[in-house]
């Protein structure tokens, strides 16, 4: 059986569990929303402050939410040991992170989906450069946020501090993803757009083909004991 | 009773190059040090524009050349370990990343007291200061995750796994930061110094003596590291008599 | 069925560290085709190490493990594929139902999508009729049966069973000692971790008894009779110390 059929495999039972209880997507979505909220209250309602601030706010809001719901990511395979079934299967270890990786993904992008018109009515905003080249934008952000995210979330998986380990582990590291998605955001939101968010987006895409690679080799050193 | 597991590496009974080599190193980088505190005060010029508290300069790049070298360390060791699974090579990652911490500080340090007399701003959002600056937070993080587990195969292997993933994050992290500020280019730069000869000589001579005060430290930390766990091998042989 | 004269499993010399602590101090064992091996001994003897070096969810420290003869190092997944693990800790998703967590794990295995395998499978384990119930409304009883379906669904060679009884009631142990005598009667490799000594005389051809990490007794089954176990077993321990 290939690897992405295996993959994707884990990513349906993930998912399904997800459908089953929505408990982590909708307290996710609510996350969001409530940061979007507060943060609206630190400027003066449509001033220039509040718009050049709005892509900045934008990724806060999808970043922390995420991050929070990456740390409850491998929730399951703690609480009832399901990881050992996973390590018992004759499956190569990556395949696991495959598969949540896929799953994670879907989760974050549909989270983001949810919060993205609440966003556009509260800051008035207009997608200048484009919708589609911003949810390209989003899309390779998230794939970045997710791999690396979703390899912490496994290493912090067993530890105590877990909900603060993860973030001081994840945020430095995706630095350029957050400079790279909150930049091309700007220059997209301008009217008329900015050229130049083309780079940003080949940062993110070179990101995002390193470290899917690299996070998918070394997960296994996560998971189980080598020598 | 126990017999030491195969597992305990040897190299804690015998440092590499014994005690007359530690001397040597230790009078070696002593020597260094004097001369390049010598180069960097009386032998180099006064920078034209800066005055005196350019002398910084020196060490502040002196100590980024070494906060590099020394990560460079945590890789290798750390991907060693992974692949081999030998105590040693983690042990340097620790060490390394420890003294890596220092120099980086003292770039973090130096960098505004450098740049508040000559542009009258504390920070100036360099683009290598800071990278510096998410060099250090990876340090700090690194040895924040090792002191969050207890000492074992996994807890060097997660710490690996960590310094792996943040330095193939370095380059990445450098360009992004160098983009982001080319779009708001900002008037301080710190291409404004005039070179002279005998001021490359002196950064030259400050980065030899740094990078013998880097092996000096390395070595005196692996040799605690050694004493401590040998004291622990010892501990665990009388516990087990009991 | 293995080729005759080769031991289904071997191991040599296994030996497991956790940093400095020895937890299996050289454990030497061949394990025929179709035999019922019982493994006791105190809390902390190893026996769970033992039995994740054997399914390798870790890898002994030093020494080999051989399946059918040949090294088990790099080739794992071969391995893995031969192996049905039950554990007191049954990591079934209480979320998804009995049927779902049966097919979750059958793709895994690489079996091809058959429900009317599955449906087989669930009847003949008394849960045809909460196969489309989450497992978290299951009784205890009936997450171990579920537990034994997904361990034995990819036809696995060798069996490794740690505290099957755990938590069973009378009636649940009584149909899990028919399921064992059932497996033993097909000529599947068992072995088998159990703190019930009368189980193990009972069931197993051979019981190992572990002492802190080392095999202190390897009698037949019947030579152990249900009397005689707990006084070999008392005597084994006495002599080599006791839980650590």
């Amino acid at each position: 059986m290939s690897i992405l059929r295996l993959a994707a495999w884990v990513a349906w039972k993930d998912l399904r569990l997800e459908l089953r209880t929505r408990q982590n997507f909708l307290t996710t979505l609510l996350f969001a929303f409530i940061i979007i909220v507060v943060f609206n209250f630190a400027f003066d309602p449509g001033s220039r402050a509040a718009r050049e601030s709005a892509p900045a706010i934008l990724w806060v809001a999808f970043l922390f939410a995420g991050i929070l719901s990456l740390a409850n990511a491998f929730a399951m395979e703690r609480e009832e040991g399901c990881m050992l079934g996973l390590l018992l299967a004759p499956v190569p270890r990556g395949v696991i992170f495959l598969g949540k990786f896929l799953a994670n993904l879907a989760f974050q992008t549909a989270v983001e989906t949810l919060i993205l018109p609440i966003f556009v009515v509260f800051f008035n905003v207009r997608f200048a450069g484009g919708f589609l080249p911003f949810l390209l934008v989003v899309l390779l952000v998230n794939v970045g946020f997710v791999a690396v995210g979703t390899l912490f979330s496994a290493m912090t998986m067993g530890l105590r501090l877990r909900e603060v380990l993860l973030p001081i582990l994840l945020f430095p590291v995706i630095v350029p993803v957050v400079i790279a998605g909150v930049k091309a955001t700007a220059l997209l939101f301008q009217a008329p757009a900015a050229p130049g968010w083309i780079h940003w987006v080949k940062l993110l895409a070179g990101f995002d083909l390193i470290f899917v690679v690299v996070c998918y080799a070394v997960f296994r050193f996560v998971v189980e004991e080598a020598a | 009773m126990t017999t030491d597991t195969q597992h305990a590496d040897t190299w804690a009974a015998s440092p590499a190059g014994g005690r007359a080599g530690f001397t040597a190193l230790a009078a070696l980088t002593a020597a260094a040090l004097v001369g390049a505190l010598y180069m960097v005060f009386l032998y180099a010029p006064r920078e034209r524009e800066m005055g005196e508290v350019q002398r910084i300069f020196y060490f502040h790049v002196a100590s980024a050349w070494l906060a590099m070298v020394a990560f460079a360390v945590v890789f290798a060791g750390s991907i060693l370990y992974l692949w081999r699974g030998r105590l040693r090579h983690d042990r340097w990652a620790a060490a390394a990343a420890e003294i890596g911490v220092l120099f980086t500080t003292i770039v973090l340090v130096t960098g505004p007291l450098w740049a508040r007399p000559v542009w009258n701003t504390w920070w100036t959002w360099d683009p290598r200061l800071t990278s510096s600056l998410v060099l250090w937070l990876m340090y700090l993080v690194y040895l924040v995750l090792r002191g969050s587990l207890p000492e074992s195969p996994r807890m060097r292997q997660f710490s690996a796994v960590y310094a792996v993933v943040a330095f193939a994050d370095i380059p990445i992290v450098f360009f992004s930061i160098r983009w982001w500020r080319s779009m708001h280019p900002v008037v301080v730069s710190s291409q404004g110094m005039n070179l002279e000869p005998e001021m490359v000589h002196t950064l030259v001579a400050a980065c030899v003596a740094f990078t013998l005060l880097f092996a000096l430290l390395f070595r005196l930390r692996l040799g605690v590291e050694r004493a401590r766990l040998e004291a622990q091998r010892l501990r665990r042989i009388l516990l087990e008599r009991e | 069925m293995s080729k005759d004269g080769v031991p289904v499993l071997s191991l040599q010399e296994v030996r497991k560290h956790f940093g400095d602590v020895p937890v299996l101090r050289g454990i030497s064992l061949d394990v025929a085709p179709g035999a019922f091996i019982a493994v006791v001994g105190p809390n902390g003897a190893g026996k769970t190490t033992l039995f994740h070096c054997i399914a390798r969810l870790m890898r002994p420290s030093s020494g080999t493990i051989r399946f059918r003869g040949e090294d088990v190092s790099g080739r794992d997944l071969e391995f893995r594929r031969a192996i049905g693990y039950i554990s007191h800790q049954l990591f079934l998703y209480p979320e998804l139902t009995g049927r779902e967590n049966l097919r979750f794990f059958a793709r895994l295995y690489g079996r091809p999508d058959d429900p009317a395998a599955l449906d087989e499978t669930l009847a003949g384990m008394g849960l045809a009729v909460a196969a489309d119930r989450p497992v978290r409304t299951y009784s205890r009883g009936m997450k171990q049966r579920l537990a034994i379906a997904r361990a034995l669904l990819h036809r696995p060679e060798l069996v490794l069973l740690d505290e099957p009884f755990t938590g069973l009631d009378q009636h649940a142990a009584a149909v899990l000692r028919d399921l064992l005598r059932r497996l033993k009667g097909e000529g599947r490799t068992v072995l088998m971790i159990s703190h019930q000594l009368e189980h193990a005389a009972e069931l197993g051809d051979r019981v190992l008894v572990l002492v802190n990490g080392r095999i202190r007794a390897n009698v037949a089954g019947a030579e152990a009779g249900p009397g005689r176990l707990p006084a070999l077993y008392l005597d084994a321990v006495g002599r080599h110390g006791g839980a650590s």
